[in-house]
């Protein structure tokens, strides 16, 4: 396992709205959707670093607009020192061999109408890596890695469970050898058995390959075991980044402290005593969020300061990042 | 059962293997599911019959197609008069001609075998013409999506509200009427030479083409915009995959059963639109023998000589109808939970 302090990936300042327009032809913005609201982070190489936050709060832009699926409004994404946002055709293409992706669905992140070997193959020949013969093989491999029979190759997904076609997901992301793979829930489409395997099987090529994930995840207890260090969205913006053990036992935000409180704990006696925050109300709209802090409008400490000025993103411990107003002064 | 036998299946139910080495080929199990479907087999019969006929033609039909023989004006053979008992009185009688023969006596048989020729190719070039342009024009609009689809789509619904068939007709009356005083070495010119040589088809195919397409195109848009928010398509995108690639390699194979089912049922349309052509004397020319020409020529002795009209009828409807139940039969097999929709 590589542990370099180097930083892999640093995200400054991103930002991804989705335009909401009406009209026929001549179509004119009436607002956007504030998916991705001006974050910033580094990754270092070798790492996991997770991502949580509720449905809908960006957590899955965020992990797309690094790759540049969705081009970001504004904001830089340095990808081993190179501006990934200034990238275009062909020398993002480049780039892309470095960084993949695992998808959520297994179901639907896999062509039906192309074999196994097709798929895990592709990669390999878009890049023109190998070349007939030596695609087969290295499939083979790659299919060997992942824990699958190396005679699938030649079949089609729906032959598959949906554990096993998650591990075709994670073969084809394998394929190019890339540095940074960014896991878009890939574990929370499977069944809890299932989900284990996989998160092993993530953690052993983490080892041998000395991959960085981006895990993006909602399972608490998952992302406490895979990650090195978590960071917490609310709402297009991170409200708190710190190491995995900093972040559980001494969470900084409201936020982050309501939503630890509702992870279960599987001991009778403690979880007896533990007391859930239960946060009033829904979470705003992205398309017209509140001034200020995002978080204020559920937030039981809110004062004015909260609805006027944006909290700063503070490192208010070494590694520890929260954005918030009161940060360290709550009980 | 052997000994290796067994030991194959103990190892397969541990897990280590698959019972079966089955590949499941879309097209393949597809193909299964549509010789399993009577219907589709016969009209799939009836459509090879139709090809074969007008392949051979030549070697099938007894008579030539546009020879008149004076003397057998409106024959009819023996066996037609139990059927239509009220031509007694006048029929001439003359066994050589199976249908009997037309107003200037040419073998009915040997015209309708020989304009089976005329409809097939109509059924070919229809979908052929409506496949490329409307398949391609849809990709890219259903693709890229946006401002480009909307523009692209507008202009479809343009041409869709503009009736087809009224199009056809100004197109014919234009190129046809003026062939007369068309200078020879002009644009024009060439063109009505052209029609002239395929028997009066070159307009049919280009009426045709040029108002079949739209249908596809919204069909091949909806269903690019389908496939295209999947997430393998993402997945491909990360991968490196160009446009072109996405499009051919993972949009296309994903839509092109639904593409060919709607062609397939469309054939009978093409097949009524030169029927109908041909049946206003906008279609063929004389002598070249088209069902839909050779029913109108029967139209005008429909009481006296039904057998004129029923025999280029009766081909028309059953073709269509083979194509009707293939087309039916093909969606069944290609996305069997539609079964039994329409």
């Amino acid at each position: 396992m590589i542990t370099g302090d180097g930083v892999l990936l640093s995200v400054r300042n991103l930002i991804k709205y989705f335009p909401i327009t009406r009209g026929i032809i001549f179509q004119r913005q009436i607002g956007a959707v504030h998916a991705v609201d001006d974050i910033s982070f580094d990754i270092h190489r070798g790492e996991t670093l997770g991502l949580v936050g509720e449905s809908g709060c960006g957590k899955s832009t965020t992990g797309r607009t690094i790759l540049q699926l969705y081009r970001p409004t504004s904001g830089q994404v340095l990808f081993d020192g190179v501006d990934l946002v200034t990238l275009k055709g062909n020398e993002l293409r480049k780039m892309r061999r470095r960084m993949q992706m695992i998808f959520q669905d297994p179901y639907a992140s896999l062509n039906p109408r192309m074999t196994v070997g097709e798929i895990i193959g592709e990669p390999l020949l878009i890049h023109g890596v190998a070349k007939g013969k030596a695609i087969q093989e290295r499939v083979e491999q790659l299919l060997e890695l992942v824990g699958l029979n190396p005679a699938f190759s030649n079949r089609y997904p729906h032959e598959f469970s949906g554990g096993q076609r998650q591990r075709i997901g994670v073969a084809r992301a394998l394929a190019l050898q890339p540095d940074l793979i960014v896991c878009d829930e890939p574990i929370s489409a499977l069944d809890v058995s299932i989900q284990a395997q996989v998160v092993n099987l993530l953690e052993d090529l983490q080892h041998q390959f000395g991959l960085t994930y981006l895990f993006i995840a909602h399972d608490l207890s998952m992302v406490r075991h895979i990650s090195d260090r978590v960071a917490v969205m609310y709402l297009g913006v991170l409200v708190e980044l710190a190491d995995r053990n900093e972040l559980y036992n001494n969470p900084l935000h409201p936020y982050t402290q309501a939503l630890l409180s509702a992870v279960p704990i599987p001991d009778p006696f403690v979880e007896e005593r533990r007391r859930r925050i239960i946060l009033e109300g829904d979470v705003p709209s992205p398309v017209n969020p509140p001034s200020g802090c995002r978080f204020r409008t559920r937030c039981k400490y809110a004062k004015e300061i909260c609805s006027e000025v944006k909290p700063d993103w503070r490192e208010l411990q070494p590694g520890h990042f929260v954005a918030c107003h009161f940060a360290g002064e709550l009980g | 059962m052997s000994q290796e036998t067994i030991r194959l299946k103990e190892k397969a139910l541990a897990g280590g293997m698959p019972l079966t080495q089955k590949r499941e080929n879309l097209w393949v199990d597809a193909f299964r599911r549509l010789i399993r479907n009577r219907a589709a087999v016969i009209g799939g019969t009836i459509v090879i019959v139709l090809i074969i006929m007008a392949v051979f033609a030549p070697q099938i039909a007894p008579r030539s197609y546009e020879k008149q023989v004076l003397n057998d004006q409106n024959t009819v053979p023996a066996w037609l008069l139990s059927i239509f008992p009220t031509m007694k009185p006048y029929a001439r009688i003359s066994n050589d001609y199976v249908f009997g023969a037309d107003y200037v006596g040419r073998d009915l048989f040997s015209r309708i075998v020989y304009g089976a020729r005329v409809s097939l190719t109509v059924a070919f070039i229809g979908p052929l013409i409506s496949l490329i342009i409307g398949t391609i024009y849809g990709s890219i609009s259903g693709y890229f999506g946006g401002r480009v689809d909307n523009i692209m789509m507008r202009i479809v619904d343009v041409l869709y509200a503009f009736p087809g068939l009224l199009f056809i007709i100004l197109l014919l009356a234009f190129f046809r009427s003026t062939l007369t005083k068309i200078e020879p070495g002009t644009f024009a010119y060439a063109v009505s030479q052209l029609d002239a040589r395929l028997g009066g088809m070159l307009f049919i195919f280009i009426g045709i083409g040029l108002t079949a397409w739209e249908t596809m195109a919204r069909l091949t848009r909806g269903q690019v915009l389908s496939v295209r928010e999947k997430e393998f398509i993402e997945a491909a995108r990360t991968i490196g995959a160009s446009n072109l690639r996405i499009m051919f390699r993972h949009i296309l194979p994903n839509i092109i059963g639904p593409l060919v089912v709607a062609e397939t049922l469309a054939i009978p349309g093409y097949i009524s639109t030169e029927a109908f052509l041909s049946f206003i004397g906008l279609g063929v020319n004389p002598p070249t023998p088209s069902w839909g020409s050779m029913i109108a020529d029967g139209a005008q002795v429909i009481r006296t000589y039904p057998n004129q009209t029923v025999f280029p009828a009766l081909a028309l409807a059953i073709t269509m109808f083979a194509f009707n139940f293939l087309g039916d039969g093909l969606r069944d097999a290609l996305d069997p939970r539609l079964r039994g929709t329409q």
